[in-house]
């Protein structure tokens, strides 16, 4: 049904086609650090050269209860419902911060344990709902 | 329908046939706008935000879908040298660019109320970006370049290699930890939207692939008339 010359055209997209797949494969697997925009507080335990003069961001939920204001500051815990980091951070927070939500912060990693965040970016979920349905939820709570 | 497409055919879609068109897409936008803008409720984490949804989305899926057609037709095109194939991709190429470019800046305006920035340079955002890019490369070089076969397989291998970035646009949410949320309509599984919400994105969805159908039709007519306007000239 080809013929010859359709053929020819035909292999060689499909062997630049598949080189380039490969070479793009190669290339995120290589990037993969920076591609991932942020750690979670596993990634970072489990992490042995860890450089603490290079800024990160991680990420994960704010743990519920965890948020203390005090004045301009705000302390709070960043968990992946494993292991948990403590934030400390400085400036204006995003709207949709809040306990049990998603939450991505930047800055230095004072230890394993301890993050200064100089950034907070509210990180939001695939889930959308209206009001009425937390009028249900509540009303089941009772 | 798909025999319309062919280069004596499209010219017999006239007028009446892209009122009628028109009309519809009309008619459903305005109806979804409606329900998105109005009757359907804020996000209980959003709020008014999420209304821009129902925008990014649909354009978002527009803009990715138009590049898998202009690809796979330029692999076609490619291959087989069927005269009519790049007239239909580079028809595809300027509303696919659009609407990928909406779904940059709809997403970049919800990203600073709901995140907190405007951009980040996660997976999601990064590679939609690539996308954009792509479909100015693919632009450029038919614009750039004067000799219509050079620029035919230069833009169709521009088109071919790009689609590479497609399954990354795809699936970069689930791949890597990204800061764009995962998708919320999958064919997997129940979505993760609630109705009131689904239903005016699912009018805008109708209502935008119409739109976009109408100008990839029209704008594939202009290239055939150009066409039969320079043979003439020329004989």
């Amino acid at each position: 049904m080809l013929s010859k010359r359709a053929r020819t055209r035909l292999v060689f997209l499909g062997i630049s086609l598949l080189f380039a797949s490969i070479l793009t494969f190669f290339t995120l697997n290589a990037l993969k650090s920076n591609i991932v925009y942020f750690l979670s507080p596993t990634d970072i335990y489990s992490q042995n050269d860890l450089n603490f003069n290079k800024k990160v961001r991680i990420g994960g939920l704010v743990k519920e209860g965890s948020i203390l204001n005090q004045n301009t500051s705000i302390k709070f815990t960043i968990t992946d419902l494993k292991n948990e980091i403590f934030v400390s951070y400085e400036g204006s927070i995003p709207n949709l911060f809040s306990e049990g939500k998603g939450v991505v912060v930047e800055g230095m990693l004072q230890d394993k344990k301890y993050f200064l965040a100089d950034t907070i970016i509210a990180k939001h979920d695939e889930i959308y709902t209206p009001p009425v349905i937390k009028q249900i939820i509540k009303e089941n709570k009772n | 329908m798909i025999n319309k497409l062919f280069p004596n055919k499209i010219l017999s879609l006239n007028n009446k046939f892209f009122i009628h068109l028109i009309f519809l897409m009309i008619s459903v936008i305005i109806i979804g706008l409606v329900y998105a803008l109005l009757i359907s409720p804020p996000d209980i984490v959003q709020g008014n935000s999420v209304r821009i949804m129902y925008i990014h989305v649909p354009a978002s899926f527009i803009g990715i879908s138009c590049y898998t057609f202009m690809g796979s037709i330029s692999i076609l095109s490619l291959v087989f040298k069927i005269k009519v194939l790049p007239y239909i991709a580079k028809s595809i190429a300027p509303v696919g660019f659009v609407f990928a470019l909406v779904s940059i800046i709809s997403g970049s305006l919800w990203g600073k109320p709901t995140w907190g920035v405007w951009w980040a340079w996660d997976a999601r955002l990064t590679s939609m970006l690539i996308l954009n890019l792509l479909y100015i490369f693919y632009i450029l070089s038919w614009k750039l370049i004067k000799q219509f076969e050079k620029a035919n397989k230069v833009s169709s291998f521009i088109a071919v290699i790009g689609l590479l970035n497609i399954p990354i646009v795809k699936y970069s949410v689930d791949w890597w930890n990204t800061l764009h949320q995962t998708s919320s309509i999958t064919l997997s599984s129940a979505p993760s939207i609630h109705y009131t919400m689904l239903i005016p994105l699912l009018i805008m969805f109708f209502g935008l692939i119409i739109y976009s159908l109408i100008l990839i039709l029209m704008k594939y007519k202009i290239e055939i008339l150009k066409l039969k306007l320079k043979r003439n000239k020329d004989y």
